[in-house]
């Protein structure tokens, strides 16, 4: 298995490690539930070194990006970033990424650990033009630090004032002490917070410093099980649940960073035909009324025909309710309806609700 | 981790007080730091019956859905409601949080449990085989 720089980290906060897509990574340290309540009140500090990074640089590279991802970049200011899924022809999922812009010729692309090679693939195959594209994985570590407290915790290390880092941004030059890392005001959780991208041998220091300097406000290291529960409250896809290369980003929801107006893109025409012949199935909330949690892959069922399955589903640490995604039959989509989920040959009850479960708490917007 | 003396253990980490025809069953410190914060428990119908090592009921943390395996046959006698709607009671405390009271069909069944010291050895292999 790969270890991400903070491995030895991981040890001493005796996180309790499992295969992640092939990397050594933590679960939980002290907990999933704690650990998921100190980032929505106050903070916590994720590895998140296991991500991909692809850098796309030449003065093609604008015009390449457009090509490949659903959203439209042609707006973007610079040390600004964009939320997008990239697809297939059939209009399946690649993955979804971030984009960075620095400038038209020169962006950064983090994509989903489990997917960095298949990516890399995928965007050196469709290269046209005077660009790039060039997997920078290994010259970084990350960081998220996510919570209402992120900013006055990460202030401490910093001259920069973060006020200037709005929502979706960043800045490549933070000082904090010696060194000089890479701030963006963004995350995985529905919180304020940052992700902090640094060089592997500084990666120990920089988690110390958070760590020290979060203290007194109760900020936790936090695993990868409080990632997920996080991002599933707030309805935040995750690829290989609610995104692969056999749904849609549409049929997902995520119709926002899907700009069909704008020039050709792989996967426009399908997403196209998708739109305009209507949409056969929806991702739908729900929540069990009688007594069972909802995983991943469990059937849907109404009056004995199968209708869709759960993507993601999972006790709530913050509702503390049994909710969770379906893929969903578009019919049986609408709000308030009841249904079956099949658990261990059980038809149990459940009804469909509204997303996101949780609002997002985000900051700085403009 | 905490093992009581005077209980019995299984090889699947549940533990067994006996008294007379009945025992109660529960689940063991280790079955509690390996699930993490139990957050839903299934139990059994009172009546029902139960078999060594087979299903009995299921407990489920955030991520980990696990089988509770009756260590004993029998019938169900009565199940401890207050963790239904309370799971997290099981990791306040696991030796005083029973789960079920079965009625023994064959009390010598016990025998094939570990006794505190056999089950803290048990325990011992198993994590020296994760540490490999």
């Amino acid at each position: 298995m790969k270890r991400t720089p903070l491995y030895e980290k991981h040890l001493e906060y005796k996180g309790k490690l499992i295969d992640f897509g092939g990397w050594e990574l933590p679960v939980e340290y002290v907990g999933i539930i704690p650990e998921h309540e100190a980032v929505r009140n106050s903070a916590g500090l994720f590895d998140v070194s296991h991500m991909g990074e692809v850098t796309v640089t030449g003065e093609d590279a604008e015009k390449y990006i457009q090509k490949m991802v659903t959203n439209d970049i042609s707006n973007m200011d610079v040390m600004q970033i964009y939320y997008s899924p990239m697809c297939y022809p059939n209009g399946g999922v690649v993955d979804d990424l971030l984009i960075y812009k620095y400038n038209r010729e020169k962006y950064l692309l983090v994509i989903n650990a489990a997917n960095t090679e298949k990516d890399v693939e995928w965007l050196q195959s469709n290269v046209s033009g005077n660009l790039k594209v060039k997997n920078v994985s290994s010259e970084y570590a990350q960081l998220a630090l996510q919570g209402p407290k992120a900013q006055k915790i990460l202030q401490k290390l910093t001259d920069k004032n973060l006020d200037d880092i709005k929502f979706f941004h960043f800045c490549d030059e933070v000082p904090i002490g010696e060194m000089k890392v890479f701030v963006s005001r963004n995350g995985y959780t529905g919180e304020d917070g940052f992700e902090v991208l640094v060089a592997p041998q500084e990666a120990e220091k920089l988690w110390d410093r958070i760590i020290e300097a979060g203290k007194e406000d109760g900020l936790l290291p936090a695993g990868l099980g409080a990632r997920d529960t996080l991002r599933f409250e707030v309805c935040l896809p995750l690829y290989g649940h609610e995104i692969n290369d056999s749904i849609t980003p549409l049929e997902a929801g995520l119709g926002f960073f899907v700009k069909l107006d704008k020039d050709d893109f792989i996967g426009k025409e399908e997403l196209m035909n998708q739109k305009s012949s209507g949409l056969k199935r929806k991702l739908c909330g729900i929540e069990m009324i009688d007594r069972g949690i909802p995983r991943a892959g469990f059937e849907v069922f109404s009056e004995g025909r199968k209708i869709g399955y759960i993507t993601s589903g999972s006790y709530s640490p913050t509702l503390k309710k049994n909710i969770g995604l379906a893929l969903m039959d578009i019919e049986f989509s609408e709000e308030g309806r009841e249904v079956e989920v099949l658990i261990r040959n059980k038809l149990l009850k459940t009804k469909i609700i509204k997303k996101p479960f949780y609002a997002k708490k985000y900051k700085n917007k403009r | 981790m905490e093992i009581k003396k005077e209980l019995m253990y299984s090889k699947t980490h549940e533990w067994v007080k006996a008294d007379g025809q009945k025992a109660y069953i529960g689940l063991t410190d280790y079955a509690r730091i390996q699930l993490g914060q139990i957050v839903f428990i299934d139990l059994p119908e009172i009546n029902s019956t139960a078999e060594a090592e087979q299903s009995l009921a299921e407990v489920e943390s955030v991520k980990a859905v696990a089988e509770v395996l009756s260590p004993i046959s029998g019938t169900v006698n009565e199940v401890n409601e207050a963790l239904i709607n309370n799971p997290e009671l099981i990791n306040e405390d696991v030796y005083g949080s029973w789960l079920v009271l079965i009625e023994m069909s064959d009390p010598a069944e016990i025998n094939n449990l570990m006794n505190s010291e056999e089950y803290e050895n048990f325990c011992k292999t198993l994590s020296e085989e994760e540490s490999h």
